[in-house]
């Protein structure tokens, strides 16, 4: 047994930068590289790749980081562990075979399956977010249950070199190689909650390494352009420091590693995954070096008997139409434009709404109403299952060149797709993770 | 003296689905107890009021220095089917710091 393992997080999310990975896997002395890219919708509009193309459905920048990746992990002996599978894994595995086979590298790769639980969906289950029937949602397009370590682990016992998955719970990605290597029981729930504390703390990458940290002002983080991703040193007790590769920019310190800790946790007592339910109420942050923090503390309870499913669903499209005015009376202008746009189509839409970009579009006007810009942008957006009707909100809104008030200039008009997510709990016992070894 | 919580404070705000996390961490830690006093549930529901629909819940987290703010009904209709410019209310964090606590 080890007593010692590295782990470094390459990616963040599904469009995370590729460079700050290929950096952890050249300089990082891994032993394995974790690549997180599914966020709650990712995996639907994956889900929609898929029934267009059965080769698709993985993640759009698999190629890429492969190709630039590959090398390095065989050179150096890391371990990749992604959900870069998202709708498809096995198509994604194949993917990864066949760039492989190009550059002459021998590669084994464990596909975990299992999570799409489409066809055991009844309509009549409760979701978490209105406590409506699934049903009540329409037309669903996907549902992935939330699978944990015990999906992962089996991959990891093989001698694959990379483990593609598809949705898996984030800090699972981490919590599934300490557990493993370290021969940790999946039911002690404190183990399960540092080692689950731990891969959260990584899970978003650069942003416990001073990315969505940085201001200027208050809290200045260097050379963000070369922000480098972390790694994280853990001992088989659990004990832990976070830190990257020197030369790299960014910051790693207490105050990075608080936000990233309390980031998108709804109840710091109870954070639930498939491994346990985690308290990362007393964890413990210090900071032992340049860019080095060690971090205990982390703890649990017994994991959950159900799992967490998101459920894809059509929700219609989203119109939008944007121009801006400038100089004087800009403000005065602006208003007149969202007033002609919404006495002209606003009634028509399920939802509608007009933004002063510059002025008031993110908090209202509550907050802003003192501001006083040179320039303002509208935008008019409407939400509608009727996609011509989606299409004339831009219309509209570049139609007050000639027919709204003076000086509007650069519309732009934009209709997409509208993919909801809402979430249901399935027993664990219904769903069960498939193990596939693929070879090039 | 009135300050504004940006002068003391910083935090990140994070989503699931409809609901939204603020974290608010002081700089200096003995300003913890200024934000523990000064910035309820309650304040932060009426401060964001034009966002916020649900109901606000406070965890302090003294082990940490650290306040989360566990927002519900925040997001419109919720992350993915929000009409918003900011559909996860990434920005709100900001909003929060905004707000003006009385320091004697």
């Amino acid at each position: 047994m080890k007593e010692k393992i590295r782990i470094g997080c390459g990616a963040g999310f599904s469009g995370d930068r590729l460079e700050p990975a290929l950096i952890l896997a050249e300089y990082g002395n891994l032993d394995y590289l974790v690549l997180e890219c599914l966020a709650e919708r990712t995996i639907s509009l994956a889900q929609k790749r898929k029934k267009n193309d059965p080769n698709l459905g993985y993640d759009p920048l698999l190629e890429r980081r492969i190709k630039g990746l590959l090398p390095f992990l065989i050179k150096n002996r890391i371990r990749l562990i992604t959900n870069m599978g998202a709708a498809n894994p096995k198509a994604g595995a194949q993917k990864i075979i066949e760039i492989a086979k190009s550059l002459n590298i021998p590669v084994k790769v464990a596909v975990v399956e299992g999570d799409d639980v489409f066809e055991k969906l009844t309509g009549n289950e409760f979701t978490l977010e209105s406590g409506k029937l699934l049903e009540e949602y329409g037309d669903l397009v996907s549902a992935n249950a939330y699978l944990g370590i015990d999906a992962i682990i089996p991959a990891l016992k093989t001698d694959a070199n990379i483990i593609i998955t598809g949705r898996v719970a984030d800090p699972s990605l981490f919590l599934a190689p300490l557990a493993y290597e370290f021969g940790w029981d999946i039911n002690e729930p404190n183990l399960m909650g540092q080692g689950t504390m731990i891969g959260h703390l990584m899970e978003c990458a650069g942003q416990i390494t001073g990315g969505y940290f940085a201001d200027p002002v208050s809290k200045p983080v260097p050379n963000m352009d070369t922000l480098g991703h972390p790694f994280v040193d853990v001992e088989a007790n659990g004990n832990a420091t976070i830190s990257k590769v020197s030369g790299t920019g960014g910051l790693i310190s207490s105050q990075t590693a608080k936000e990233q800790l309390l980031y998108e946790v709804i109840d710091p007592h109870a954070y639930l995954t498939p491994d346990v339910v985690a308290d990362f109420s007393k964890v413990k942050i210090q900071e032992i070096g340049i860019d080095k923090i060690s971090i205990s503390g982390g703890l649990g309870k017994q994991a959950p008997d159900s799992l967490k499913v998101s459920v894809g669903y059509n929700a219609g499209y989203l119109g939008e139409g944007e121009i801006s005015y400038a100089g004087a009376n800009a403000k005065e202008r602006a208003f007149l434009a969202g007033e002609i746009i919404e006495k002209r189509i606003g009634k028509l839409y399920d939802e509608f709404r007009i933004d002063y970009i510059g002025l008031s579009s993110l908090h209202g006007m509550e907050l802003s109403k003192d501001s006083s810009p040179y320039e303002i942008r509208v935008r008019a957006v409407g939400k509608t299952f009727d996609k011509t009707l989606a299409n004339l909100v831009g219309e509209e809104v570049e139609a007050l060149y000639t027919n709204g008030p003076a000086g509007g200039g650069g519309a732009r008009k934009n209709t997409q797709e509208l993919m909801g997510v809402v979430s249901i709990l399935m027993d664990r016992k219904k769903i069960n993770p498939i193990l596939t070894i693929l070879e090039s | 003296m009135k300050i504004k919580l940006a002068n003391i404070a910083h935090g990140r705000a994070g989503d699931k689905g409809n609901t939204l996390l603020l974290s608010l961490i002081p700089f200096k830690p003995e300003d913890f107890s200024k934000l523990v006093n000064n910035v309820t549930a309650e304040k932060v529901k009426i401060h964001l009021k034009n966002q916020l629909q649900g109901e606000v819940k406070r965890y302090v987290l003294p082990e940490l220095n650290a306040i989360q703010f566990t927002c519900f009904e925040a997001l419109g209709t919720g992350v993915t089917t929000s009409i918003g410019m900011d559909t996860h209310g990434k920005s709100l964090s900001y909003a929060l710091l905004e707000m003006e606590i009385e320091v004697g």
